[in-house]
């Protein structure tokens, strides 16, 4: 039998060699721990993140803008699908993850803390709050978990209609009226220091960042991330012909890089902590989501087991039993 | 919290043109096949990645067991005359 030590040493070495890491692999307690934590946060943010945005479903302004919306919003709910289900391969249930989000054991992006209180809000969230996320998740794509790589691969590719219809939103707003253009320097104001946020602590406050770098979980730190963000993101706002609320940014010749001006971490663990100004309403929906759906669960349950106890095929989308081999 | 079980966990394997064979997308909780086909299109064939879905109860699965890799795997390794290349034939030879 072979010890701990040998084990941890051997998975370290396949880490370094660039294997992937499958469910039924052996992996250290705690490779598996933080998977189930920073996976099913990803997850939750999806779920929770469907609530800002689908705000503003019925009042999107013309059909066409409400097609777009709906499908983002639909998007979402599916990226939570893909990542609850990454993270159910490592052995935590899809209810136990519900339940960890209700009673605020389990977190989920603090960006979805804050209100969408006009329409240029939809834009700036699909340009600013998807954009970094896609630079958060194009990286996760190279992760050590074969599971999440393989979700992050699938989410990556429908992330970048996201940014572009809320680019597209912004666009239009800043070429529309004055009043129009304030609108969307106002959504651009309030939504920029929360989204460098997203990127989470500085590298020297985040503990967890040098193991999750040997283990290939992330394979940039919190601040190379934001920094390319920023720099990505300062060109598409002068393309739109808006004010970085934020003067201390400048390009930065000898670096190479955009300097930017200090976060206020102290907002930043408020939120976190649930004082931001839509934690209670986020939980609340979803814990009504979470209630009233379950005489759907129980009646569906039910049903099924009434149908096979006696032997009757469901309705709905006919299902084809195969007799034999099927290929 | 309901005491009720959770939804069984069903294995999504996906066409996504004829010609090609089906190939495991993901996974999905349903009550039934029925609705884990409903669930399947909308989850992974928002943009026309299928044509044919499979869905199979994950504990209808058996996998082999990572750690006899070795044992079941590994024999094949040293079985190079298994490969063409193995075999030296004049380079002036055609269509072989």
């Amino acid at each position: 039998m072979d010890n701990i030590e040998n084990l941890s040493a051997r998975f370290q070495e396949r880490i370094d060699a660039g294997e992937k890491i499958e469910p039924k692999d052996w992996m250290p307690e705690k490779y598996r721990k933080t998977h189930i934590r920073q996976i099913s946060q990803h997850a939750h943010s999806e779920i929770v993140g469907m609530l800002p945005e689908g705000n503003w479903i019925t009042r999107a302004p013309s059909l066409k803008r409400k097609l777009g919306l709906l499908a983002k919003v639909q998007d979402e709910a599916g990226h939570g699908l893909y990542l609850y289900s990454a993270a159910e391969t490592l052995g935590i249930s899809r209810d136990e993850m519900t339940q960890q989000l209700l009673t605020g054991k389990a977190k989920y992006s603090s960006i979805f803390n804050y209100p969408t209180l006009t329409w240029a809000d939809i834009g700036a969230i699909g340009w600013l709050v998807d954009g970094a996320a896609i630079i958060n998740q194009v990286m996760l794509t190279r992760t050590s978990f074969g599971p999440y790589a393989r979700a992050m691969v699938r989410i990556c590719k429908e992330e970048s209609f996201h940014q572009r219809q809320g680019y597209e939103i912004m666009l239009t707003l800043c070429n529309g009226t004055p009043e129009q253009k304030e609108m969307a320097q106002d959504a651009l104001n309030r939504t920029w220091w929360p989204s460098l946020m997203m990127f989470g602590p500085r590298d020297e406050d985040s503990p967890n960042t040098k193991q999750s770098m040997a283990w290939k979980i992330k394979r940039k730190t919190n601040d190379e991330l934001r920094q390319q963000f920023v720099d990505i993101t300062v060109p598409q706002a002068e393309f739109l012909g808006l004010k970085m609320p934020d003067p201390e940014i400048k390009w930065n010749e000898e670096r190479g890089h955009y300097d930017f001006g200090a976060i206020d971490w102290d907002e930043f663990w408020q939120v976190v902590k649930g004082n931001g100004p839509c934690n209670k309403e986020r939980i609340a929906a979803r814990q009504k989501a979470w209630d009233d759906g379950q005489w759907v669960r129980d009646a569906a349950l039910a049903y099924s087991e009434k149908r096979s106890n006696c032997g009757e095929r469901s309705e709905g989308i006919k299902v084809q039993r195969s007799k034999g081999k099927i290929a | 919290m309901s005491n009720k079980k959770e939804w069984p966990l069903f294995e999504v394997f996906i066409r996504s043109r004829n010609g090609l064979e089906h190939r495991h997308a993901g996974s999905l909780h349903a009550a039934d096949p029925t609705m884990a086909l409903e669930n399947a299109r909308d989850v992974y064939t928002r943009r026309q990645e299928g044509v044919s879905i499979w869905v199979v109860e994950s504990k209808n699965i058996h996998a082999s067991n990572p750690e006899q890799a070795g044992e079941l795997f590994e024999p094949a390794k040293d079985k190079v005359y298994r490969h063409p290349t193995f075999y030296d034939l004049p380079i002036e030879l055609k269509h072989i």
